[in-house]
């Protein structure tokens, strides 16, 4: 049985019909007071200093940015996660990335085969699209974080932590 | 002055135990009302912190545990704002005692947790951001932690030895407490030794989920003058701020920030706004502190907390710590308890036995972990979802 590919949420990135290459993740933006939100905001704008009126757009988000910080998950997550209980637990790499147009940190796991080796604070990363999980039916598609792989960018830690810091 | 006096403060010890949350909250409120003289049948108020992982009677705190200690009448409130449902619980109830509808107020918060990870409630919810985390990323409480341990590695020059510090500092505390869960102390070695769950954070960083339950009796300052208690430890202020747009630091158990493009975030984290309300409310402020109870779900995190309520300057809180400052016997004490690290997480009681220590250093009552002359303390906590928790307390 031909299994379907499937986002594992709607309308959160581009789909298949998208080049690789141009894969998105996908937000909304107020055409009020120009606020951006990820995970998309569809019922009203958030920033509560907005004049309103306006109304919330789709927007694709930068799809390069860099390392705010980085982990691992060395035991299995709970459920809703789906991972096979009969397998041994693969740990996987989960990255927070700074956007620096939006200004804003978005996580997702790392691609597969990237670890914690291979990231700084500061590391340049772009937005690819990944496997989640795979059932009988669906192949549950998401994003992934890996390392911009051209010039020196792998791996690098771009000049150490250059991202802004957040205030305290 | 706003004040309100706490009469009594109990706990049950934290533990793995197995039953009911019910039965801690009851012992704790027994203990509460024990230690205040009052009479069960004396409260005009039972607030109660929900226990939200163990169905429906949980959901109802005040409700289940005035049932619990035998039904009286009294008016009834049930709170929740996860780790910070117990100062919710403790502002509900001042609040009422200072707008006059109680005179004595029974706040009560209690927990039985399941072993390992914390984990959404089942079904398939994907309009809920926390069930959507562990969907999507697998990201659990501690992932979360690992990722500001990671940037503070970065941005401080952190180390693992520091992180490591906290621990051996918190169980050397909690060896002297009779209601922690973990009563040994801890080497660095120990802590080096133990897995890594979410790098670089290991075992021994990160607090364990517990049962347990704490109360607390609250009053009027006119009614424990009448009671016969002239000068009660008294709460001066009950910060349970949300955060201000846009939210810039990344918080469990949101996938992402809200965006800073246009419009700046303010002058302080919601993690510093939450002690920085309280101390506007007590008009006072960290220098004035004998000791704080802070939320150390991680090692890592308790660092933040002392940048984050003042007791030093971002980036610094690993060097406080390296000098002894926030030992027993340091110049300002933390977590005296022996915090999460020692007790782990019960989460609707915790924010309530922060308070509970509070009461009992500066009551002089507090034996071994007794800071000297301690006259103010504060708690800080922040629980998921946007909560701020921070109390004052004065003697």
């Amino acid at each position: 049985m031909a299994r379907t590919r499937r986002p594992v949420v709607a309308g959160w990135f581009t789909d298949d019909t998208v080049p690789e290459g141009e894969f998105r993740l996908l937000g909304t933006r107020c055409s009020a007071c120009a606020s951006v939100f990820f995970p998309r905001a569809d019922d009203g704008c958030r920033n509560p200093l907005c004049p309103g009126g306006g109304e919330l757009a789709e927007v694709p988000l930068s799809p390069r940015g860099r390392v705010w910080s980085f982990t691992d998950g060395r035991y299995r997550p709970p459920a809703p996660y789906v991972s096979d209980p009969d397998a041994p637990w693969e740990p996987y790499t989960l990255v927070a990335v700074e956007l620096a147009a939006e200004a804003m940190v978005v996580l997702g796991q790392a691609a597969p085969g990237v670890t914690t080796a291979d990231l700084a604070v500061g590391t340049e990363v772009e937005v690819v699209p990944g496997v989640l999980n795979e059932d009988d039916e669906h192949i549950w598609t998401t994003w992934n974080w890996r390392p911009v792989p051209t010039g020196t960018g792998r791996g690098r830690p771009a000049g150490g932590p250059t991202v802004r810091k957040e205030p305290s | 002055m706003n004040d309100i006096a706490v009469l009594g403060a109990g706990m049950h010890p934290w533990g793995k135990w197995g039953r009911s949350f019910i039965s801690y909250g009851t012992a704790a409120a027994r203990a509460a009302l024990a230690d205040a003289g009052v009479e069960w049948t004396d409260v005009g108020s039972v607030v109660g912190a929900d226990t939200m992982r163990c169905g429906y009677p949980g959901y109802v705190a005040g409700a289940t545990f005035a049932q619990a200690l035998g039904w009286q009448g009294a008016r009834v409130t049930s709170v929740y704002a996860a780790c910070a449902s117990g100062a919710q619980a403790i502002g509900t109830a001042r609040a009422q005692i200072l707008a006059g509808l109680a005179d004595v107020v029974l706040v009560v918060g209690a927990d039985s947790t399941p072993k390992g990870f914390f984990a959404p409630a089942g079904g398939e919810r994907p309009d809920d951001p926390d069930w959507l985390r562990f969907r999507v990323l697998g990201a659990t409480n501690p992932a979360y932690f690992a990722l500001y341990a990671r940037r503070r590695m970065a941005l401080y020059g952190d180390t693992p030895e520091d992180f490591a510090r906290v621990k051996v500092k918190n169980a050397a505390a909690g060896a002297l407490n009779p209601l922690a869960r973990y009563r040994s102390p801890v080497t660095a070695e120990q802590v080096a030794a133990s897995a890594v769950v979410a790098d670089p954070l290991r075992l021994l960083d990160i607090c364990a989920t517990s049962d347990g339950g704490a109360a607390l009796v609250l009053s009027s300052m006119e009614f424990a003058r009448r009671h016969g208690r002239p000068d009660p430890v008294r709460i001066r202020a009950v910060s349970t701020v949300s955060p201000t747009y846009p939210r810039a630091v990344l918080d469990l158990p949101d996938i992402a920030t809200d965006s800073a493009a246009v419009v700046a975030p303010g002058t302080h984290s919601f993690r510093a706004s939450i002690a920085r309300a309280a101390y506007e409310e007590a008009g006072i402020g960290p220098e004035d502190l004998s000791l704080a109870e802070v939320y150390d779900l991680s090692t890592a995190l308790e660092l933040e907390w002392y940048e984050d309520i003042g007791l030093c300057a971002a980036g610094e809180g690993a060097k406080l710590l390296r000098d002894g400052a926030t030992a027993l016997g340091g110049r300002l004490p933390v977590n005296t308890s022996g915090g999460l690290a020692s007790f782990g997480e019960a989460v609707p009681a915790q924010a309530i036995a922060q308070v509970c220590e509070l009461t009992w250093q500066l009551r002089g009552t507090a034996g071994d972990r007794q800071v000297p002359g301690a006259r103010v303390g504060v708690t800080a906590n922040q629980g998921l979802f946007g909560h701020g928790s921070a109390v004052v307390a004065v003697r």
